[in-house]
């Protein structure tokens, strides 16, 4: 059976000319239903991009799909008609965001929100519609749901919005959700709770959930499947445990080696990655991390390296990555399960 | 142990409410600080941690003196901290410099690097002669890892790491002996990070710097911290060594809020108890009676209510901690 969502070879570049942008450089990945598969990556290395030209809300132009697939459920998307994209947005497909309040408009009531799905997309009446918004926002942990449909996203405090913009993305009960950094503006208290409702709701209602993150340790919490960007590609992607214990590409590692964690030995120093992300208007010849790594050689210089299967549904785009894999991590840490 | 170089006693910073444009009415008060004490020596780093709201920031400024305390009193290095003016105030500004969370609105686009990283000697031609100024700001350009010959760029054309690296160079400027350091590095990426992480900690080494470390991510604190302040709600609910607050919290929302950080390790998924808090911070305008955790609090009894526990050591802890029933966690050896 094909995946809920499949990603092949995708392809997209910003702007013409010397200053082209190769933003996207051959993306694949897949989501079945009931998973998470946890997109990580730095600011541009394009894992919002790609959820965006997913979700077929990606300008164009500036933006230009040069080449590749999108699969829902078997479906091709990309030159698709753009009323069935419209259709299978929502319905299938939804996604939140990083920043609730933007993403929500200020100007009706949060209620109002809800209940447009329900009214166009089923026809209810305004009366019924708002019944559902309302057994919505219970779905979504929203205290007092009776009386907070009737007010704006502005009283609501940063997790409640995006509770309710949750809420919002999953009124028609999509089989897919796409959450763009959901937690990056919230305190550590809320994003536990957010992160704790999101897997509560994949688990009930079995969706298959992309988690679009830069966050390690919100990964390590969630992710069945992980697949790790940079500058444009998937340079590694495996499951959760393989992935921490054993990272074979040296972007992988470098990552990990730069989070400070609050079970770290005192005094234990970071590693960070030296340098800086390439311009996505000049990625270099080769490996496109050849500048910033340690262990490059000359033939990482010339010869990009593929995304080769290391065993086990793990693969890295290194030419070196069986030897990374077989050294495996070796940060100190403290190890202690705190309770109260 | 040193004589402390910045010494806070009872701060506290109200922000009035106020109703009507003809007459004004202050109809109440927003508590962003609200009896703060806290000790920095030199050469150490104190972290200052809590969630949005709890008036770390607020704590910045005031202590900046861009704005004004509302009672309470701080002393660096045994004076008045709050009755200086004029030229003793602005001798002071040299001691103490601050570096912002954001590279990108901290930074005037319309100077170059030179420009920004020099205007410090504009303000204080005492420390650097004229002539001496472009040589200076180079010196500061390689001390924080940019390229020197960068001087004429403006900030648009750096990235944001190496935007907050010229904000680490103007707060160098003046060779201050501490620097408030308010989220330096919460807009960047982790691999970004960690190079900035590791800059302040050099230059703490070469130059004898104190850090008032203040940041809501408790893994950043862990490692550039001596000691700890956790705040909540304009208060300072538990303080200690890094090692006390990390190993040993007594506090619940300390052990909330450590229980609440998403590890980067999948082996320990399901291992850690999870303290979930229920709800949101309330306002700071309108803050609950006794102690301002108990409407969050898994351990609110009716004491909690009525009377605010003291930031003191407990029988049960040793360290100080403003909780009725504080005591440290049952810790659970995973391996």
């Amino acid at each position: 059976m094909a995946p809920l969502l499949e990603v092949e070879d995708l392809r997209v570049e910003f702007g013409r000319g010397p200053e082209t942008a190769s933003v996207l450089n051959g993306v694949s990945y897949h989501v079945d239903e009931g998973e998470t598969l946890a997109v990580l990556g730095e600011s541009g290395s394009g894992k919002s991009v790609t959820a965006q030209t997913v979700m077929g809300i990606l300008d164009l132009p500036p933006g230009r799909i040069t080449g590749g697939a999108v699969r829902f459920r078997g479906e091709e998307l990309l030159g698709a008609d753009p009323e069935r994209r419209r259709l299978l947005r929502g319905e299938s497909m939804a996604m939140i965001f990083q920043d609730a309040l933007s993403a929500l408009n200020p100007v009706y009531t949060v209620g109002f929100q809800i209940a447009e799905q329900f009214r166009f997309r089923r026809g209810l009446s305004r009366r019924d519609a708002t019944a559902r918004a309302v057994e919505m926002l219970d779905q979504v942990r929203i205290p007092n749901a009776k009386q907070r449909v009737k007010e704006y996203p502005h009283q609501f405090s940063g997790g409640m919005r995006q509770r309710a913009m949750i809420a919002m993305s999953l009124a028609l009960d999509p089989e897919l959700l796409i959450a763009d950094e959901p937690t990056t503006a919230l305190d550590v208290t809320v994003q536990a709770q957010i992160m704790d409702l999101l897997d509560e709701l994949r688990r009930e209602r079995g969706m298959g959930l992309v988690l679009i993150t830069h966050d390690l340790g919100v990964v390590a919490e969630v992710a069945d499947r992980i697949a790790v960007m940079y500058a444009g590609r998937v340079v590694e992607h495996a499951d959760a445990a393989t992935l921490y214990a054993r990272p074979g590409h040296p972007y992988t590692r470098g990552l990990m080696d730069s989070v400070p964690r609050v079970d770290d030995v005192a005094g234990a120093p970071l590693r960070p990655i030296p340098g800086l992300p390439p311009s996505l208007a000049a990625i270099p010849d080769g490996c496109p991390f050849h500048p910033r790594c340690a262990h490059a050689v000359d033939r990482c210089v010339t010869e990009v390296p593929a995304l080769r299967e290391l065993g086990g549904d793990h693969q890295a785009a290194c030419h070196f990555a069986e030897r990374f894999v077989a050294e495996g991590t070796d940060r100190p840490t403290t190890h202690e399960v705190v309770s109260g | 142990m040193t004589s402390p170089i910045l010494s806070v006693r009872d701060l506290v910073k109200h922000f009035p409410i106020t109703r009507g444009v003809l007459f004004r009415r202050t109809i109440g008060h927003v508590r962003a600080v609200d009896g703060v004490s806290l000790d920095l020596h030199p050469g150490e780093t104190l972290g200052v941690v809590g969630e949005s709201g709890c008036g770390k920031s607020t704590l910045a400024q005031v202590l900046m003196r861009l704005i004004p305390p509302t009672g309470g009193t701080a002393t660096f290095e045994g004076e008045d901290l709050f009755a200086k003016k004029g030229a003793a105030l602005t001798a002071w500004r040299r001691d103490m410099q601050i570096v912002l969370q954001d590279p990108y609105t901290s930074l005037n686009p319309r100077k170059t690097v030179g420009d920004i990283v020099g205007e410090p000697f504009d303000i204080h031609p005492e420390v650097a002669p004229k002539g001496d100024r472009q040589r200076r700001v180079q010196e500061l350009l390689e001390v924080v890892g940019l390229n020197p010959e960068h001087i004429r760029r403006y900030p648009h054309q750096f990235s944001g790491g190496q935007r907050q690296r010229i904000g680490i160079a103007r707060a160098l400027a003046l060779r201050p002996k501490v620097i408030v350091c308010d989220e330096p590095v919460s807009a960047l990426d982790v691999s970004i990070q960690a190079q900035v992480l590791n800059l302040l900690g050099d230059l703490q080494r070469e130059f004898g710097l104190a850090y008032l470390f203040i940041a809501h991510d408790l893994g950043v604190v862990r490692h550039l911290c001596d000691r700890v302040a956790v705040m909540y709600l304009g208060s300072i609910v538990e303080s200690g060594s890094a090692e006390d607050i990390y190993r040993r919290a007594s506090h619940p929302y300390t052990q909330a809020l450590l229980s609440s950080v998403p590890v980067p390790d999948p082996s320990l998924r399901g291992r850690r108890e999870a303290i979930r808090l229920s709800g949101d911070v309330p306002s700071p305008a309108d803050p609950p009676s006794g102690c301002r955790f108990r409407t969050r609090c898994p351990k609110a009894r009716p004491v909690c209510a009525e009377e605010p526990p003291a930031l003191e050591v407990r029988a049960a802890t040793d360290h100080p901690a403003a909780c009725h029933f504080a005591e440290p966690p049952h810790l659970v050896r995973s391996e």
